[in-house]
């Protein structure tokens, strides 16, 4: 059993969980995930290590209550613990000092994106971070990454706070400036918006790096389930990955396979619901 | 209770009994097991079977080395509890090798009954006896004289959980290190309920826990802790984890929805217990499902996928059947069950619909041509043979590859060109004091040549730390 020590609502249905796991707070990386199971019988869910404290023994991680696996684990309070975490796994970030770069965060994507922004600050990269939510209320770590990043710039869809439309439009300014245009963009976010920023950056051919979350079992390359086409070639985000280069990613593929199981989860979730009230 | 010794002529008199099974027509729909297991009287009767001669092929025969002839004779004089203690020093999972083990291709196809007639059927004689002692007799307990040395196992499997117990007997401290979240690796995530019921796998752990082997969960050796941290911790290190990666067809729609591959159906199915009406784990169902492939595997997707209620549950293989590597009780109780079998057929295409899930499987037809390298015939394609397969899932079991997630983050070991980990005649690897086998040495092989190497591993490493 792992223990939740701390659970904290930051947006609507997103928690910010710190358990006690101590050889992965030693063990981790930025970049990399672990996957958590509630209890027997539950299912396995990747979520991103959005930090740790190795001396505590603590990792920190976000969770979407989006489905009836994360809404189960949103809810457990200290000092009850979730019954797996398995981890670090995937590959670790490569963290270079290169200058110029600008982290691209959408939803919740912003969680995962913290520890990179972070590592990236870290590692003296001038880092310019912009972060998109539907409105105010889901616009997640805000001042947390102000505390590092250089410049934090955020965007709403109903222009609630920051500049109204999507993340592309701040990061189409700063593409076109010379000035400002970075090395490397890191875009973490719903599919379709790592499409967006991808194709942003395709012709002024700017590195960009995306995090992949396909369906996955067991997290360590034996299910294949997570595999994806990056140039031409099958990976496994969970062995390969789940850092990919953006301009290569076939993020229609990545897409429909996302939605595999969509069905049965909204019943899934519709059913939770139910034997809650 | 023990009657008088019998003649070999007597002996010789007694023809082989038959395993009591589900209906094939019934347990196609379910999930429990296809074998009842023999009756005390079947078993005693057909332990007198063994003439207890003295080539001892069949000790041999066994990677494990089981002294069969034992166990035999005292199962024969009724005397169960001592043939169970025979077994269990030699075996540390019984239960399970006298339910998933080849016999065909070992103890048995060697037994010298098998000669003229039928050999003595040692594995369901093993499965008696292992069932019997884990209902009648307590679990073995740590021996009082510990060593004080401290061994690491990576990977719960059957290679490892052999390992653990050999070194839990001898009286080192055993630690095993698992990825997942529960223990036995392909035993719980690949072999299905129906062929071996994880209530057997859970009474083999516990066997080895009260051995005073301990278990630690959810550890990714190269991630979690790498095997440099578990030489400076530990005497020695087992490496046994396992198949790793499974491969593809590379052939175009492979990434369309309802392809997986075996690990990830019976993961789902067996680990993550998807046939259950409870689970929380989705699982593609479908009227057609084929299954690529002709190892246990694939048996077991197709057998697993007929009883998800596949109409049609399909194994496309691309050569024969005689070049089919799975277990002929496999085979036999698959075609029992209404299994389909497409023998030298290869899958050219998958084909899906616009809502990206597959829809057909585009197959040609094969012929054998000149041996190969692995000295089987080589399936050359017949032109012009081309069909098409309706098919809404599709299951591709075809092996595995070396996992790199360990080797990886240890640089100082020594891989052969496949990824492998390259091992000596004690199975030592590159590095001092850590030890290799099964799949991740292998590349792919069965739960019982994992378990020899286990054991093996075992005697080598306590040498290795006594000469320390």
């Amino acid at each position: 059993m792992y223990e939740v020590v701390s659970n904290v609502i930051i947006a609507p249905s997103i928690h910010r969980m710190e358990v006690r796991a101590p050889r992965i707070a030693a063990a981790r990386q930025a970049g990399q995930f672990v996957i958590v199971r509630c209890s027997e019988g539950g299912e396995r869910i990747p979520l991103t290590i959005a930090d740790a404290d190795p001396e505590a023994g603590t990792i920190t991680l976000m969770i979407q209550a989006i489905g009836a696996g994360t809404a189960k684990l949103a809810a457990i309070q200290p000092p009850d613990g979730i019954r797996d975490v398995a981890g670090p796994l995937g590959m670790p970030t490569e963290i270079e000092n290169v200058g110029k770069v600008v982290c691209v965060g959408g939803g919740v994507g912003t969680a995962v994106l913290f520890p990179l922004a972070k590592a990236l600050a870290d590692a003296g990269n001038h880092v310019t971070t912009i972060i998109g939510g539907r409105s105010e209320q889901f616009v997640i770590l805000r001042d947390e990454l102000a505390e590092f990043c250089d410049e934090v710039i955020v965007t709403t869809e109903d222009g609630s706070l920051g500049t109204k439309g999507f993340v592309t439009i701040p990061l189409g300014e700063i593409i076109a400036d010379p000035e400002k245009r970075p090395e490397a963009i890191y875009a973490i976010g719903p599919v379709p918006m790592m499409a967006a920023v991808a194709e942003q950056t395709r012709p002024s051919g700017i590195h960009t790096i995306v995090s992949l979350n396909p369906i996955m079992v067991d997290g360590t390359g034996m299910c294949g389930g997570c595999r994806v086409t990056v140039d031409g070639q099958v990976k496994f985000a969970c062995v390969d990955g789940p850092e990919f280069d953006g301009h290569l990613v076939d993020f229609r593929e990545l897409a429909t396979r996302q939605q595999a199981y969509c069905d049965d989860q909204h019943c899934r979730m519709t059913d939770a619901m139910e034997n809650q009230e | 209770m023990s009657d008088q010794p019998l003649t070999p002529k007597e002996r010789m008199a007694i023809g082989r009994t038959t395993m009591p099974e589900q209906d094939p027509a019934k347990r196609a729909t379910n999930f429990e097991e296809v074998n009842f297991g023999l009756s005390y009287e079947a078993a005693v009767q057909e332990a007198k079977r063994c003439l207890v001669c003295k080539s001892r092929s069949c000790v041999e025969g066994c990677p494990v080395a089981v002294r069969i002839p034992e166990f035999l004779e005292a199962l024969a004089s009724g005397d169960v509890a001592g043939a169970a203690e025979i077994l269990r020093v030699d075996n540390a999972l019984p239960a399970t090798t006298g339910r998933v083990c080849p016999q065909e291709v070992q103890c048995e196809k060697v037994c010298v009954r098998g000669k003229k007639g039928d050999p003595v059927a040692i594995g369901w004689l093993e499965r008696f006896v292992a069932d019997w002692a884990a209902e009648n007799m307590a679990n073995p307990v740590a021996p009082d004289k510990q060593t004080g040395r401290t061994v690491a196992v990576v990977g719960s499997g059957p290679a490892g959980l052999t390992a653990a117990g050999e070194l839990a007997r001898m009286g080192h401290s055993v630690t095993v290190f698992e990825a997942l979240h529960d223990s036995g690796g392909v035993l719980r995530y690949g072999i299905p309920e129906f062929r071996l019921p994880k209530k057997i796998v859970d009474a083999e752990v516990a066997c080895l826990e009260s051995l005073g082997v301990k278990l630690e969960f959810n550890v990714i050796v190269g991630r979690t802790i790498t095997v440099t941290q578990i030489t400076e911790e530990f005497d020695a290190c087992f490496i046994a984890n396992g198949a790793g990666l499974p491969m593809f067809l590379n052939v175009p729609g492979e990434q369309l929805k309802g392809v997986y591959s075996s690990n990830e159906y019976l993961t789902r199915v067996n680990l993550m217990g998807a046939y259950k009406p409870e689970s929380t784990t989705p699982i593609a169902r479908g009227d057609n499902v084929v299954v690529f492939g002709g190892g246990n595997t694939a048996m077991d997707s197709v057998r697993t996928a007929k009883r998800l209620g596949a109409k049609r549950a399909i194994i496309a293989y691309r050569r024969s059947r005689e070049e089919m590597p799975a277990r002929i009780e496999e085979v036999h109780h698959a075609e029992e069950e209404g299994i389909e079998f497409m023998l030298l057929m290869s899958p050219l295409e998958i084909n899906g619909g616009e809502d990206g899930w597959v829809k057909s499987i585009r197959l040609q037809k094969m012929e054998l041509g000149e041996p190969d390298a692995s000295g089987r015939r080589r399936p050359v394609p017949i032109e012009g043979s081309e069909f098409e397969l309706e098919a809404q899932v599709a299951v591709v079991a075809i092996g595995t590859r070396a996992n790199p997630i360990l080797s990886s983050a240890c640089p100082d070991l020594k891989l052969n060109k496949w990824g492998n980990i390259e091992i000596d005649d004690n199975q030592m690897t590159s590095i001092p004091g850590v030890f290799a086998g099964g799949d991740i040495v292998r590349g792919g092989a069965t739960v019982i040549l994992a378990m020899g190497d286990g054991k093996h591993a075992a005697n080598a490493i306590d040498r290795y730390l006594q000469s320390k």
